[in-house]
């Protein structure tokens, strides 16, 4: 197996893109990636997607987006796992190149999610949870997020106001990203008053409905240098899937897909989470943070939070996480999601996140969840030196 | 897809019955069916039916509902876990958001889950609410 290493990066700013089509966003996220590498042509396309066919009537992303690209003829796929999409299109690109099938690939994340209504797009999101013995039911996704968070309160003792930093640092990093969808500070009065969707879930615990797109150009990391001046080795990366519906998981707060996925990273680049210098974590939802911080070995069963409520997270912490403003703050357009992760690490690992630059960024871990902890996915990226 | 003729006709035995499977080689009871036992993953099909009664493992009330549910808000959703073992998701049904607790006895009762429209099909399901509340069912 060859190693993988990342040579170029493009990215689209996060917003409710009305004048851009879904096509457009994927288009101009690959060719930004594309120019970073500095490179035309690739061997093969990989489009990390959830839900186009729903909002957008438009499914067969891959040839689409080969097409767009004028690279018709090369291979190209979509690659779905629900909300996970763009670390799976990730993932599948890795190996491609790892296996020797393929040399210089292009992996983009898209998702358009405002060309529907509110209603509409939420129904879509539900897609991700079992058709037929969740979302039958009546739940939606915030709803199975809040499920989980009730019982997270009840087992642990927390309140909610013990989350509030997980949103207050995702916002206050996010202002300083100019590609994320919101710059505005949110503070504990403001996360406590907010209003409530699905309790003890609030707008302020979930991540926002937007497009956006992100690409990353992958080579064999052997020469790699030859072709970037600052090469990003894929160091480790892991996936796991556990049972779609919360109620078929045995331990619905244990996220057992992360801790396998993560299992999987650490052991493939050989390393312990203590030596990870930040983790870009699926924070869709307050108790994914948590939920993900245990399952990912940082922090015992029970204590995700506590992490949050020492300040152990925000850029100057133990663990910042989150650091480009996270899916809170940056947004989440779910099948680009993961893709803007690992652009975002890249830019953290390069040296060139701006203000909210990690002094010491060495090993920079990305976590993608799919559906409520159904297909996880953990990405460990090391800057080549 | 759901309000779809042959797939709510097909599921009308978990939905009105609570049919599950029971697995002949470690008995454990699965509800919904999958013919593969959960526990020791060897194949389960022999049908089981459940008792309906269980308790709350965790809820919440929805104020903002995925289409199709949007008439229904404020309602509650809840993980019940039935007294056989098995997990399941379902709505609270005759009693108020604010007297739901974590570890209520509740029972299973038939009723509407939604509507499709004045020409649509109309969906009946499980839904589960405090025990002693009704007469026998």
């Amino acid at each position: 197996m060859r190693e993988v290493a990342i040579i170029g990066i493009g990215q689209t700013p996060v917003r409710e893109h009305w004048p851009i089509s879904l096509r457009h966003l994927a288009l101009e996220a690959s060719l930004n990636a594309l120019h970073d590498a500095n490179i035309e042509r690739v061997d093969a396309v990989y489009v990390g997607n959830m839900m186009s066919g729903e909002i957008t009537g438009q499914e067969h992303l891959g040839a689409l987006l080969a097409d767009s690209l004028g690279q018709t003829g090369a291979e190209a796929l979509k690659v779905e796992a629900a909300c996970a999409s763009g670390s799976a299109a990730f993932r599948v690109g890795m190996m491609a190149v790892a296996s020797g099938m393929n040399d210089l690939v292009l992996v983009t994340g898209v998702e358009k999610m405002t060309d529907t209504s509110g209603r509409e797009t939420t129904a879509a999101l539900a897609m991700a949870a079992d058709a037929e013995y969740e979302v039958a039911q009546g739940v939606s996704f915030v709803s199975l997020n809040a499920l989980l968070m009730r019982r997270y309160m009840y087992e642990y003792g927390w309140e909610r106001k013990d989350f509030a930093n997980f949103v207050v640092t995702a916002h206050s990093n996010g202002m300083n990203n100019p590609n994320a969808m919101f710059h505005m500070k949110v503070t504990p009065e403001q996360y406590a008053r907010c209003a409530t969707i699905a309790d003890p879930v609030g707008l302020l615990d979930a991540s926002p409905v937007c497009d956006g797109a992100a690409a990353v150009i992958l080579a064999p990391a052997e020469y790699a240098r030859t072709l970037s001046p600052a090469p990003i080795r894929v160091r480790g990366s892991g996936i796991a899937t556990a049972p779609v519906a919360v109620h078929d998981r045995k331990d619905p707060l244990a996220l057992e897909a992360a801790r396998l996925s993560a299992k999987r990273a650490y052991d493939m680049a050989k390393v312990k989470p203590q030596d990870i210098s930040f983790f870009e974590l699926h924070d869709a939802f307050t108790i994914m943070s948590a939920l993900s911080l245990e399952a990912s070995g940082f922090a015992e069963r029970g204590q995700g939070v506590r992490l949050a409520l020492d300040g152990e997270i925000t850029l100057q912490g133990r663990l910042p996480i989150a650091t480009m403003g996270g899916l809170k703050s940056r947004g989440h357009p779910v099948g680009a999601t993961g893709m803007y992760q690992i652009v975002e690490t890249v830019l953290q690992l390069r040296g060139l996140a701006g203000k909210n630059q990690l002094p010491n960024a060495r090993l920079g871990m990305v976590q993608n969840i799919g559906g409520s902890g159904a297909t996880i996915i953990t990405t460990i990226l090391e800057a080549m030196s | 897809m759901e309000g779809k003729v042959a797939h709510d006709w097909r599921l009308r035995g978990q939905r009105y019955r609570l049919e599950g499977e029971e697995c002949p080689h470690c008995k454990a009871k699965i509800f919904p069916p999958r013919d593969i036992c959960p526990e020791c993953k060897r194949p389960a099909k022999e049908p089981y039916r459940l008792s309906g009664r269980g308790e709350v493992y965790t809820f919440s009330t929805l104020n903002s509902a995925p289409e199709g549910f949007e008439n229904y808000t404020p309602y509650t959703v809840a993980l019940v876990k039935l007294e056989e073992g098995p997990m399941i998701t379902a709505q609270l049904t005759d009693v108020a958001p604010e007297d739901v607790r974590i570890g209520m006895p509740v029972e299973m009762v038939t009723r509407k889950l939604r509507a499709q429209g004045d020409e649509g099909t109309i969906i009946y399901g499980y839904k589960f609410r405090p025990t002693g509340l009704g007469h026998a069912h």
